[in-house]
């Protein structure tokens, strides 16, 4: 017989699930509020430079034997800010100093990995992220990271709004907007920092902007869209926690593939936005 | 009376701006003042836009000054409302109406602080002016373009400024919405505001303005309705065969 009670609480029973169900709800959360910033602004792609672009600084601090996370923070910002300079002294598209940012990155790293003969760092690891190393200290500090960029969300809401709707605006009414920027890519740097650890750098954007997004189809203003993404967030992380506990599958890959089911579902069926709901609506409307 | 006039006026004196390596702008000067609605008229890629964006420091300057009640412009820039040309929003942005007005009071408001009550009630009235009250609570993406359009002026009014820099309000609205602007316009010259308004319209409206600005890369002609548009000064801007189009 299914028992749900059993199926929730089997897994509750391991310390690892509970601090990695845990860290997976507090990301959740975490990423719906700053992916937001990054739909909203149409920079997704950057969350994918940042997460490739942790790779060297990771190798870097392992080998002077600092913090992995600050390493990762530092090249992965500074990534953010070489793709903002080429965009705004060159005539070069944005989309293509992303593209040539991210590998060049990328490549930087792995060639540190095995030039420094870092190779403890395990690359599998990193790319596709492990809930069993998860430490209750680990859970502590992104639950630290959360409650801070969380707090900062709050403080500057209503200059955030209106440098994402419209940075001309913004700037012209004297908003300090290259600050407002940087800020926007430091917590979203630091979201991801914390996030790989669970789905691993390739798949971070994934939680970043996955969950936001279907929020997005069901709401119409930015912190709704937050509130209902970081739940949809939460949701959906461990939802894919569950499904790898029984269906032995890797985390990272059944949370993307969660959180992409619900986007597709979402698209189906929301009541503003739903291709399906609209046909009903209108049976013989054109798609 | 005249000295608080030549107090409050905005002076732009031998304004120079490039971009990269393409000049936009050429020794531009002019005078703005109070209770005056200016018309900046020029061709396509004449430096209009690029005029109110030197003005409101979002490129740098090669040279020239720019000035208010004599001291350096920059400093006043919160007295500046700034309604920019529609194509620079997204507009599937997640935002009602509502608070695309008030992101006018953001900056008088200040950091750390929640708008007051009678921030929102600025707001409001604002919309009001408009006439998009019954619109607060829909998103800004299910408006047609002249009613965004109105809710932008609506932010700008939300301002409460001393002087509007206006980038195309008319182009693809309705007489409805074109006379809600003018409206818009007249009650703010009342005021003693002080405003600059980008359009492309050479025919039925000029009397609502009281100077223009005629410009291609430098200041052509500015004055009166008849200094500017005199043939000699359109056809410099415009090149030759203008009338013969324009027919
Ligand atoms: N961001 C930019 N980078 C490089 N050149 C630019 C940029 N913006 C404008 N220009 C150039 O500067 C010149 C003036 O542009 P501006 O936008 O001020 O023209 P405009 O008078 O507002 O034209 P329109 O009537 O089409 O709005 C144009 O030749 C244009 O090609
Ligand atoms: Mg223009």
């Amino acid at each position: 017989m299914f028992n749900p009670f059993t199926f929730l609480l089997e897994p509750l029973q391991f310390a690892f699930m509970r601090d990695a169900l845990l860290m997976g709800a507090i990301l959740g959360v975490l990423c719906a509020v700053t992916g937001s910033y990054l739909i909203v602004r149409q920079m997704s792609m950057i969350g994918d430079v940042i997460a490739h672009s942790v790779v060297p600084g990771i190798s870097l601090a392992f080998f002077w034997g600092w913090d992995l996370t600050l390493g990762a923070f530092i090249t992965g910002l500074l990534s953010a800010i070489v793709v903002a300079l080429i965009e705004q002294r060159s005539p070069v598209k944005v989309d293509a100093a992303m593209s040539l940012t991210l590998t060049s990155f990328f490549a930087l790293g792995i060639l540190l990995i095995a030039r420094l003969r870092t190779n403890q760092v395990d690359l599998t690891k990193l790319l596709f992220g492990d809930i069993l190393e998860v430490t209750p200290s680990d859970v502590w500090r992104t639950a630290l990271i959360t409650l801070g960029i969380l707090l900062l969300v709050k403080l500057f809401y209503k200059e955030l709004l209106f440098y994402s709707f419209d940075p001309l605006g913004a700037q012209a009414s004297g908003l300090p907007v290259q600050w407002l920027y940087l800020g926007l890519i430091g917590a979203i740097t630091l979201t991801i920092v914390a996030t790989m650890q669970v789905v691993g750098v390739l798949l971070v954007t994934a939680l970043l902007i996955g969950p936001a997004i279907t929020a997005y189809l069901w709401v119409k203003e930015l912190h709704q869209m937050m509130i209902l993404g970081g739940i949809l967030g939460a949701l959906a992380t461990v939802g894919g926690m569950y499904s790898s506990y029984y269906f032995d599958l890797p985390s990272g890959p059944a949370i993307v593939l969660v959180i992409f089911s619900g986007f597709v579902i979402t698209l189906l069926f929301s009541p503003r936005q739903g291709l399906l709901t609209r046909h009903w609506r209108h049976p013989n409307a054109q798609p | 009376m005249i000295v608080i006039l030549t107090l409050t006026m905005l002076e732009v004196c031998h304004l120079t701006a490039s971009y990269r390596n393409h000049l936009a702008l050429q020794d531009v000067s002019f005078v703005l003042h109070p209770g005056q609605v200016t018309n900046l008229l020029g061709p396509n890629g004449a430096g209009k836009s690029t005029v109110l964006k030197a003005l409101l420091g979002l490129i740098p300057l090669h040279s020239g000054t720019i000035l208010w009640q004599k001291t350096p412009f920059r400093q006043h820039l919160r007295r500046v409302a700034y309604v920019p040309q529609r194509s620079t929003i997204d507009w599937d942005y997640p935002i009602t109406v509502e608070n695309v007005v008030r992101l006018g009071r953001v900056r008088q408001t200040g950091w750390f602080r929640d708008l007051s009550p009678r921030a929102k009630a600025i707001a409001r009235y604002a919309l009001d002016r408009v006439g998009m009250a019954d619109y607060g609570r829909h998103p800004i993406g299910e408006l047609s373009g002249g009613q965004q359009q109105r809710v932008f002026i609506a932010r700008a009014l939300a301002q409460e400024a001393d002087i509007f820099f206006f980038d195309e309000p008319f182009t693809g609205i309705d007489h409805q919405t074109e006379a809600v602007l003018f409206d818009v316009f007249a009650q703010l010259k009342a005021e003693g505001k002080t405003l600059l308004v980008i359009s492309h319209d050479l025919g039925n409206h000029l009397a609502h303005y009281d100077q223009f600005l005629l410009l291609n890369q430098t200041l052509i002609a500015a004055g009166s309705q008849k200094e500017v548009m005199c043939p000699d000064c359109l056809e410099r801007a415009y090149g030759k065969g203008f009338f013969i189009r324009a027919a």
